[in-house]
């Protein structure tokens, strides 16, 4: 007995509340990429000569490449020649100290909720705010600085630490890796750079903050993680876009190095704009995301919240090269509207008794559609490594779909791979149940998804987990049948 | 404090309960009785506001408000609990927490303020012994891999947490075992109050042996066929319902 389609899809209807634009004068290169975008690009974040080869050598081979089919995902095909590739902000053109930002700025991370007046910001955790192609501010550095660690824009560190950056940069995704890395290593414009040195736990969180603005423009971020032997960090992700009817492209790639011991926790809650529900606009998210567990026993935890995109396409992996290395995976991907994702992790156990979990949880609503796409596989190497591997997916209404497409590749006889994935909906029963006992709708439903949910929000920092279930709840508003 | 009149319901079309009349008031414990297939659970389900459950005709009235146009959940808010013929799970949303959200909803509803959280512990403890629940089942998911004795227990539990004004209990004796069913009844009892009125759907006679019921009425092919006190009961352990039908159908 389910609520007619109808009836469902206005229930659905949630706000998107980020979707407003900034009124600020930008410096935007017109639509169009070529080589000479790429200098323009170079020469505008003050990059030395060799970045430029970089980017060109990438430009180069991505000119070869097809662009990738295997997804689950379907889209018309994007247009690179009508992309911006670089849009700032006017007048300032990189980040200073505070009192240089432009209020406008300002307001708009306040509006966000993340505010980059120290001041006014969460204790203990740190921001870069990128806004279009360039970081605008990055706080809390001189208490960071104290500890050694090292937390600015990539643009800057290009310039301030080019030994550093040129010993990491693309050696865990190298721009022959796929398409979309080939493209962002020709074109990235900003991210964020964190050096932890030998030893340090970091004593903050550490943060970026993504907001697309312009329109017709694609934002290629690029952010590197170096954790150095024994050190500690955690470091999270947000990201938003104004509502707008055209598709933005958003391709970035992360790149995470752990030395021995070290250990990287990486969270995500990703937001942007995802189209309306008839499926016009919202952001192609095409991600390229990957660590490199190094040293023995270093540990990298990727957990991600995706409830935005009009096109999710991400598989944040590890390489488990270290002895005793782990790796996690924790994931909770939405879909409603008409949106797509098609999302999983890749561990590739090299060293002898690596470990790693994968924990998906996928969300579908209305028309939506939801992919786990996830490869594990134990090298020869692999010495008595395990996986355990748990996908589930939750169903609400009866249009939308799941998928699950599990690679499982072991070469070692000694490892263990273990997969265990399941298939609910959330019921009318369900629904009824809890509304008989006095709990409103929204509320049950959420209370359903947030119990679905729960293994993965468990692993997000504190502060953050509330802020991902109010947005699960927001983007889920009603849509039950 | 309920009154139905020649309530009719259909379900996908079929007509399910053909003209139900019913008085209960406060005070009152009423037993429903009848065949598998007679309509109970629909009536149980249709006063709580169920979707799927089209009323054709007729009217109810709860505390001097229209039932029927109030959402599900405003009739919870009301003081209407319906323990369910078939407890539903919710894996992975805390037996506690989801007791204490419904408490609050409830509360939130009549004006009255949330509980906290010691004052909730405590209450949930008393109220978790006096059902004979075992406090582990507080921390699991509701109802998920509950036994059904369990299942029946914990929505005693609720119903003594949330203190409805009325409770509709559908078979909530169906598959115990005496020990269990001795407790289920005991939680009855428990909740008998002057300001509070019952109604206990049952399969089977054997629940009132524990509860006695001040009125018993015999649900049959969507109508209530024949009413009387506890003395039908044993009426109808020694006859069996064949007889009531026939004269029904005579
Ligand atoms: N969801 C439903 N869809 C179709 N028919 C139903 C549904 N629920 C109940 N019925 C029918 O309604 C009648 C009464 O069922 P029910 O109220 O469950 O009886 P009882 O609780 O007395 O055993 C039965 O004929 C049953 O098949
Ligand atoms: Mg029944």
């Amino acid at each position: 007995m389910s609520v007619p389609e109808q009836q469902m899809d206005e229930l659905v209807r949630s706000e998107y509340k980020q979707g407003f634009i900034t009124p600020i004068e930008s410096d935007t290169l017109p639509p169009g990429l070529d080589e000479g975008v790429i200098r323009a690009i170079s020469e505008k974040k003050g990059e030395p000569e060799w970045m430029l080869e970089k980017r060109l050598v990438a430009y180069r081979h991505w000119l070869t490449m097809p662009e990738p089919q295997w997804s689950s995902l379907h889209h018309p095909p994007i247009d690179f020649q009508s992309i911006s590739y670089f849009s700032s902000p006017r007048p300032k053109d990189g980040p200073k100290n505070l009192d240089e930002v432009d209020p406008e700025l300002l307001e708009t991370y306040e509006k966000l909720g993340i505010p980059i007046d120290e001041q006014k910001a969460l204790a203990g955790v740190a921001v870069d705010a990128v806004f279009d192609s360039v970081s605008v501010a990055t706080t809390f550095r001189k208490p960071l600085a104290e500890a050694g660690v090292l937390f600015c824009s990539m643009s800057e560190a290009i310039r301030e630490y080019p030994d550093l950056v040129r010993q990491y940069l693309g050696k865990v995704v190298p721009h022959k890796d796929n398409y979309f890395a080939a493209l962002n290593s020709a074109v990235f414009s900003d991210g964020t750079f964190v050096y932890i040195p030998r030893g340090v736990r970091c004593p903050m969180e550490l943060s970026t903050y993504f907001r697309i603005n312009e329109a017709k423009t694609g934002q290629f971020e690029r952010t590197l993680i170096v954790a150095e032997a024994g050190s500690h960090v955690s470091y999270l992700e947000g990201c938003t876009a104004p509502m707008r009817d055209e598709n933005q492209l958003h391709a970035a790639v992360v790149e995470l190095v752990a030395l021995e011991d070290a250990r990287i926790k990486y969270s995500t809650v990703q937001n942007w704009y995802p189209g309306d529900a008839q499926g016009r606009g919202g952001i192609y998210n095409f991600v390229t995301k990957r660590g490199d567990c190094r040293g023995d026993r270093s540990h990298i935890s990727w957990t991600q919240v995706e409830t935005g995109s009009a096109i999710t396409w991400k598989y944040p992996s590890c390489i488990l090269r270290g002895k005793d290395s782990v790796g996690e995976f924790y994931s909770v991907a939405v879909t409603k509207g008409r949106q797509q994702a098609d999302t999983g992790t890749k561990m590739i156990h090299i060293g002898e008794n690596t470990r790693s979990t994968i924990v998906s949880k996928g969300i579908s609503a209305m028309q939506g559609s939801n992919a786990y796409r996830g490869l594990v596989r134990m090298t020869t190497g692999a010495e008595n490594a395990r996986n355990h591997t748990q996908c589930d997916s939750l169903l609400i209404g009866d249009r939308c779909s799941a998928h699950t497409y599990p690679y499982i590749e072991v070469k070692n006889p000694t490892a263990t791979v273990e997969h265990e994935a399941t298939t609910s909906k959330v019921g009318e029963d369900q629904l009824f149940y809890c509304r008989q006992r006095g709990l409103s709708e929204e509320d049950a439903v959420s209370m359903i998804i947030n119990g679905f949910c729960k293994e993965v929000f468990k692993e997000l920092p504190m502060e953050f987990a509330v802020e991902a279930q109010k947005l699960l709840a927001v983007s889920l508003e009603g849509a039950v049948g | 404090m309920l009154r139905i009149r020649d309530l009719r319901t259909s379900v996908e079309g079929k007509e399910i309960l053909k003209g139900i009349d019913l008085e209960v008031k406060a005070g009152e414990v009423h037993a429903v009785m009848g065949p598998n297939g007679s309509g109970k659970s629909t009536l149980a389900h249709v006063l709580a506001g169920r979707d799927g459950y089209q009323v054709t005709g007729g009217d109810v009235e709860f505390l001097g408000q229209d039932l029927l146009d109030l959402e599900v959940e405003e009739r919870a808010h009301k003081g209407l609990f319906l323990a369910m013929q078939y407890p539903v799970e919710l894996p992975g949303v805390n037996n506690l927490t989801f007791l204490r959200e419904s408490l609050n909803a409830v509360r939130r509803a009549r004006g009255e303020e949330e509980m906290d959280a010691v004052g909730f512990m405590k209450l949930v403890r008393r109220k978790a012994d006096e059902v004979k629940l075992d406090h582990k089942l507080l921390k699991r998911s509701v109802n998920a891999g509950f036994s059904g004795g369990e299942k029946k227990r914990n929505e005693i539990l609720q119903m003594a947490m949330l203190e409805p004004r009325l409770a509709i209990l559908d078979e909530t004796d169906s598959g115990l075992d005496i020990d269990a069913l001795r407790t289920v009844a005991d939680g009855v009892n428990m909740m008998r109050s002057p300001e509070r009125a019952l109604i206990v759907v049952t399969h089977y006679q054997r629940l009132l042996e524990y509860i006695e019921p001040d009125h018993l009425h015999v649900l049959a092919g969507g109508r209530i066929v024949h009413s009387g006190g506890k003395e039908l009961a044993f009426e109808l352990e020694e006859r069996g319902y064949g007889w009531l039908l026939e004269e029904n159908a005579a």
